[in-house]
């Protein structure tokens, strides 16, 4: 009754949610709806509800797929090494930032490094696939001038996931160190002065005070990040990669891409869409719940 | 004070050192593409160009103004920028300020506010949400490159947080004034809340630029592909240039298929440089409002 009389009442904040909701319905509920054609042999002739039910053969096909384990592990693999990498890399940085007296030089450092974050995947493939071209590019030009042979780094499945971590980290950690920055002005400076007097160097006092007092912050953002294990990167990984290297860089987003858009099997590339939904959920949901309690984080 | 031990200045050079080396590596490779996209064709395939122009000529930019589609495909990625700014922008204020009242004022915001942020958790996956676009009728149309998209939780969460944090006291001396929600929203809740506004205009307007996926998905016809889509067909294909038909022999003794890409890149990348100063004003600005909260 309360929430009948209150719609009546509140009718201009109902009216104000209207478009938000009806987007979200269209294109957020309305897909999750269409998960059901992952166990069907869906013809768009005959639309989602009257398609043919497969139960789970769709799945048992996937499973039996020959590149789906070696793909899931590529997932995994190049997320994890992201995961770890976008989070000790930049406390490095940020520490080593917040040494630097000469506020001038850290502004004019701080802002070189946030750039590669606002640059798109597209933009930035186009410039690694010419700096590390094997016959022309500058990195390969540099090491033959130390001697070394020429490395494919884009066409060689010893380097791919290597040049994928190590690029990812190149584009994010400036901008990632933003949230350290923030954390380390917030210490109180008579910690500081109080370690001082102990006679702690440099050194003792970021392992006593500066790490301890931006460690909630590094909690935070590792639960949180728990969430992209099946995330390897798509942008990313479909602008850099090449059938050479499928078998070390093809994971779960491009899979789902090119089964279900280049080879339009939408019901089979829809079921691994809903293996790799269902996963990120439990991740998602078990990394704002770590986060609430270890780090009293709520969304809002 | 005593002065630094020899360790401690030991440190401090390299410190220096380390991070110059760091913020020149996040440079170079941008000087490198705008460095061979100002040399001749000659020069760059002798590997002569590093991060200055060898032949330095205009070639590859004009060659990229006047043949194929890069120009359309600029219009297309400017209106779908302002489009969907707009809209973006409009659907998150007009959605923060009702879920931003309390549970006692609104009993609703509750239910409303799980319904957004269960599409956080979970999503239908690429195929469902290809069909829904298809069967709203928007293949190929430029609202497929807006509408799907305009609902960002993450940005409404900002604003929301920020709508929590005015006071009270604002809300309501209008009420009693007799102002409706539509007048506190525009008229008092807005003008306060430009900084964090602002933040998420700068972050709406480089996600449509970027905004490279969707085009490939959505559109069929390349020459109908905003520019994120087009450069990354342009950057897959590696015989880009002989697509354009050109006639002047002259120009091709300074352009090559690296020289045009280099510039195509440049223009590209050109806007985010430009905003790029506000952008990092704001943006510090956004995520420190973004995170104080109760």
């Amino acid at each position: 009754m309360r929430y009948i009389r209150s719609f009546k009442e509140h009718a201009l904040l109902h009216a104000m949610l209207l478009p938000g909701l009806i987007l979200v319905l269209l294109y957020s509920y309305y897909p999750m709806f269409g998960l059901l054609i992952a166990f069907e042999k869906f013809s768009g002739y005959k639309g989602v509800l009257h398609s043919t039910w497969v139960g789970l053969d769709n799945f048992e096909y996937v499973f039996k797929m020959p590149e789906f384990l070696p793909v899931l592990r590529n997932t995994v693999l190049i997320a994890v090494m992201k995961i770890a990498g976008n989070l000790v890399v930049p406390i490095v940085i940020a520490l080593l930032l917040n040494e630097m007296g000469r506020v001038f030089v850290k502004r004019g450092i701080q802002t070189l490094i946030y750039l590669p974050h606002f640059l798109s995947w597209v933009i930035l493939a186009g410039i690694l696939k010419d700096i590390l071209s094997p016959s022309s590019g500058l990195v390969n030009h540099a090491l033959s001038f130390f001697g070394a042979q020429p490395i494919f780094f884009l066409g060689d499945n010893r380097w791919f996931r290597i040049v994928l971590v190590l690029t990812d980290i190149w584009k994010e950690f400036g901008f990632n160190t933003i949230v350290y920055l923030a954390a380390l002005t917030a210490i109180n400076p008579s910690l500081y002065e109080a370690a001082l007097m102990d006679g702690a160097s440099r050194w003792k006092q970021t392992l006593h005070v500066t790490l301890p007092g931006i460690l909630p912050i590094i909690v935070l953002l590792g639960t949180l990040s728990l969430g992209n294990v099946l995330n390897a990167g798509f942008d990313q990984i479909f602008n850099l990669y090449t059938p050479a290297t499928y078998s070390t860089g093809d994971v779960l987003d491009t899979l789902i891409y090119r089964i279900g858009i280049v080879n339009a099997q939408y019901s089979v590339s829809t079921a691994i869409g809903l293996f790799k939904s269902v996963i990120s959920l439990f991740f998602i949901s078990l990394s704002y719940f770590l986060a609430y309690r270890l780090a009293n984080y709520r969304i809002f | 004070m005593h002065s630094p031990s020899m360790s401690r200045r030991l440190f401090v050079v390299f410190n220096y050192t380390f991070m110059t080396v760091l913020a020149i590596i996040c440079l170079l490779p941008m000087l490198n593409v705008l460095a061979v996209s100002f040399s001749s064709a000659g020069a760059v395939s002798a590997g002569m160009v590093t991060f200055w122009p060898v032949d330095f000529n205009l070639h590859s930019y004009s060659v990229v103004m006047k043949y194929g589609t890069f120009l359309h495909s600029l219009v297309i990625s400017v209106e779908r920028l302002v489009l969907g700014t707009v809209i973006s922008l409009t659907i998150c204020v007009l959605t923060a300020y009702p879920l931003s009242k309390e549970t006692e004022q609104f009993p609703w915001r509750t239910i409303y506010s799980w319904i957004f942020v269960i599409t956080i958790l979970f999503n239908g996956g690429l195929i469902p949400w290809y069909l829904s676009v298809k069967q709203t009728g928007l293949l190929d149309t430029i609202w497929a490159l807006i509408i799907p998209g305009a609902v960002n939780v993450f940005n409404i969460i900002l604003v929301l947080n920020f709508f929590r944090g005015l006071p009270k006291e604002l809300e309501e001396s209008a009420l009693i004034d007799g102002a409706n929600h539509v007048i506190i929203l525009f008229r008092i809740f807005l003008p306060i809340s430009l900084p964090s506004l602002a933040t998420i205009t700068l972050l709406t307007m480089v996600y449509h630029w970027n905004s490279w996926f969707d085009g490939l998905l959505f559109i069929k016809s390349p020459d109908h592909y905003p520019l994120a889509t087009y450069l990354q067909a342009v950057t897959i294909d590696a015989n880009s240039l002989k697509n354009m038909k050109m006639q002047d022999l002259d120009t091709l003794k300074f352009v090559s298929d690296r020289t045009g890409r280099a510039a195509q890149i440049f223009l590209t990348a050109l806007p985010i440089l430009l905003v790029y100063p506000f952008l990092q004003k704001y943006f510090v600005k956004g995520l420190v409002l973004g995170s104080v909260k109760g």
